[in-house]
């Protein structure tokens, strides 16, 4: 089932000159894992924000085509109506945090309360999210008193808690030590499994190569190419979109090294071990 | 030359919780990566140098000077520390007036401190944006403005916690190459940073934090080569360094250059 379908999506943000988004179209499976890469102001926030509805609603401009998520169609849709199938983490986690709860329990239960959760329900996911993210230390600590990687946890704990049908995450780890990183990844992974689809803008190109299944390559607002990571990554020309691939391509194209049988290098550790072995 | 002397140092933000547990270091002059854990005490230690919080027990000298006896302001000149959040730092409604407000400060006259100002604007690749309100600016770009607003006071000692947090692949180099020009300057330049590949191949000390104490201490290489060490501190090491041991290789590989040399046979010796 597609769970997200942009038809001819254009986007100019107010006062601005060019399309921060220009003529993309695409579409995505549920349960997918989704990884959109590209140079800084390629366009993947504004992406995020118009799969979630901010662009146009909250941030206006010039607006057309057509965007579909979890069967709602984003313009005709108030981003409250929106907000109950798709969710979003902000790149900058601090900006996240609500300001009106003084408990990290509290914080997280913020958007089950606006959305009238039975009582009962509201407390089995606030529980089951802070587990995921692995705060239930933190939950009666003030929400300003946690360190950047626990902020960003607790933003993507009160999103998760909304169980939306699509996660929107925007670099969800760039705060955090190296074995966060990865529990969040493989969290997220594991939402996906389940069925949630997932789109998440990384610069960590080894974790969008380990977790995603198709990766979005984009540049100046357009849509270069839409593949598996080893498709991608394998591009001779990724450089000149400001893009570089995980190290584990780098040094076997550097060595000549693809995979037995397939036009691409490889992407992944186990992947580079297996050409690279015996040698 | 000793420029930073921290002995004994503790802190808590709440009593009988200790968030550092008595660090007892000297900083010369090698480029140093402050690594650990999310809540291993980094950025509270770094925040105690530049003297934003008063140690619970312990001293801190700055080129010699005891912290305790000075204000966060007469330390300014000496000590400049970029926030983890770019939000917290900026507050002027242009990239200039932000860049020029830490040289002004201490005292810099307006034209020397407009000078200063543009040249670390053009350090970070932001000079054509001096008239633009940084809040229009992306978050990897505030992060630059922020880093170019301490390089501008010219302090000996600059501290950057989480530099390359949002940076794509030329926000990393430009932040790899100012860090290079600070070091050719002669600065002690510290980070606080989870990017493992970035430390491997730009810093010349690596200290490990684990639960508000010193776990570790020396060179990237020998730092990164103590996996058991690492795991235990909850750290990774560089992709390099792990694709280097997946093939059963005993060297600690640091760079991709070193490695793909080391796969071509030129350094045979290292396998």
């Amino acid at each position: 089932m597609k769970k997200i379908i942009v038809e001819h999506l254009k986007y100019r943000y107010p006062q601005a000159e060019n399309l921060a988004l220009d003529d993309l179209s695409f579409e995505v499976d549920e349960g997918e894992m989704v990884g959109i890469i590209g140079r800084n102001g390629a366009g993947k926030s504004t992406l995020c924000q118009a799969l979630v509805g901010l662009v146009p609603h909250f941030y206006r401009g010039a607006y057309g085509g057509k965007v579909t998520v979890a069967g709602l169609e984003v313009m005709r849709s108030s981003v409250s109506r929106l907000s109950t199938k798709v969710g979003i983490v902000f790149q900058n986690p601090f900006t996240q945090v609500t300001g009106s709860k003084w408990t990290v329990y509290e914080e997280v239960a913020f958007g089950l309360e606006n959305m009238g959760v039975p009582r009962k329900e509201m407390i089995e996911r606030v529980d089951y999210a802070l587990h995921l993210l692995g705060l239930e230390d933190c939950k009666d600590r003030n929400p300003f008193d946690l360190s950047g990687g626990q902020t960003q946890r607790l933003a993507i704990a009160g999103v998760i808690a909304l169980k939306p049908e699509i996660i929107v995450l925007d670099e969800p780890t760039s705060q955090l030590d190296p074995r966060g990183t990865e529990e969040v990844f493989r969290a997220i992974h594991r939402l996906s499994e389940e069925g949630m689809t997932v789109v998440l803008v990384e610069h960590k190109m080894e974790k969008i190569a380990r977790y995603c299944n198709r990766v979005m390559l984009l540049d100046e607002g357009k849509l270069i190419q839409f593949a598996s990571p080893a498709s991608v990554f394998s591009r001779e020309d990724l450089t000149r979109y400001g893009v570089a691939p995980p190290v584990y391509t780098r040094v076997c194209r550097e060595l000549d090294a693809k995979r037995e049988g397939s036009p691409h290098f490889p992407v992944t550790l186990e992947e580079a071990r297996e050409v690279l072995k015996g040698r | 030359m000793t420029r930073i002397s921290v002995k004994d140092l503790a802190f808590s933000y709440r009593p009988g919780e200790e968030v550092l547990k008595g660090i007892t270091l000297d900083f010369d002059g090698r480029s140093t990566a402050i690594i650990g854990q999310n809540g291993s005490g980094k950025t509270t230690f770094v925040k105690l140098l530049k003297g934003l919080l008063k140690p619970t027990r312990g001293e801190i000298h700055i080129l010699g000077r005891p912290v305790s006896e000075m204000t966060a302001a007469a330390l300014a000149p000496y000590i400049g520390l970029v926030f983890q959040n770019p939000n917290d730092q900026i507050f002027k409604s242009t990239v200039l007036d932000e860049v020029m407000f830490g040289p002004l400060n201490i005292g810099v006259d307006p034209k020397r401190a407009k000078e200063k100002a543009l040249h670390a604007l053009q350090m970070v690749g932001l000079a054509e944006r001096a008239a633009e309100n940084p809040q229009d600016l992306s978050l990897s770009e505030k992060k630059l403005v922020c880093i170019a607003s301490i390089v501008a006071m010219e302090p000996e000692i600059l501290i950057l916690d989480e530099p390359t947090i949002a940076q794509d692949h030329a926000g990393t180099a430009t932040v790899r190459r100012v860090i290079g020009r600070l070091k050719e300057q002669g600065k002690l330049v510290m980070t606080i940073i989870h990017d493992m590949d970035f430390v491997a191949e730009n810093f010349e000390r690596v200290i490990i934090l684990h639960r508000g104490t010193v776990l570790a201490d020396g060179d990237p290489r020998e730092i990164f080569s103590r996996r058991e060490l690492l795991e235990r501190a909850g750290l990774g090491v560089p992709h390099i360094t792990r694709l280097g041991w997946s093939l059963g290789r005993t060297k600690t590989y640091l760079t991709e250059a070193e490695f793909i040399r080391s796969m071509r046979g030129e350094g045979a010796a290292d396998r």
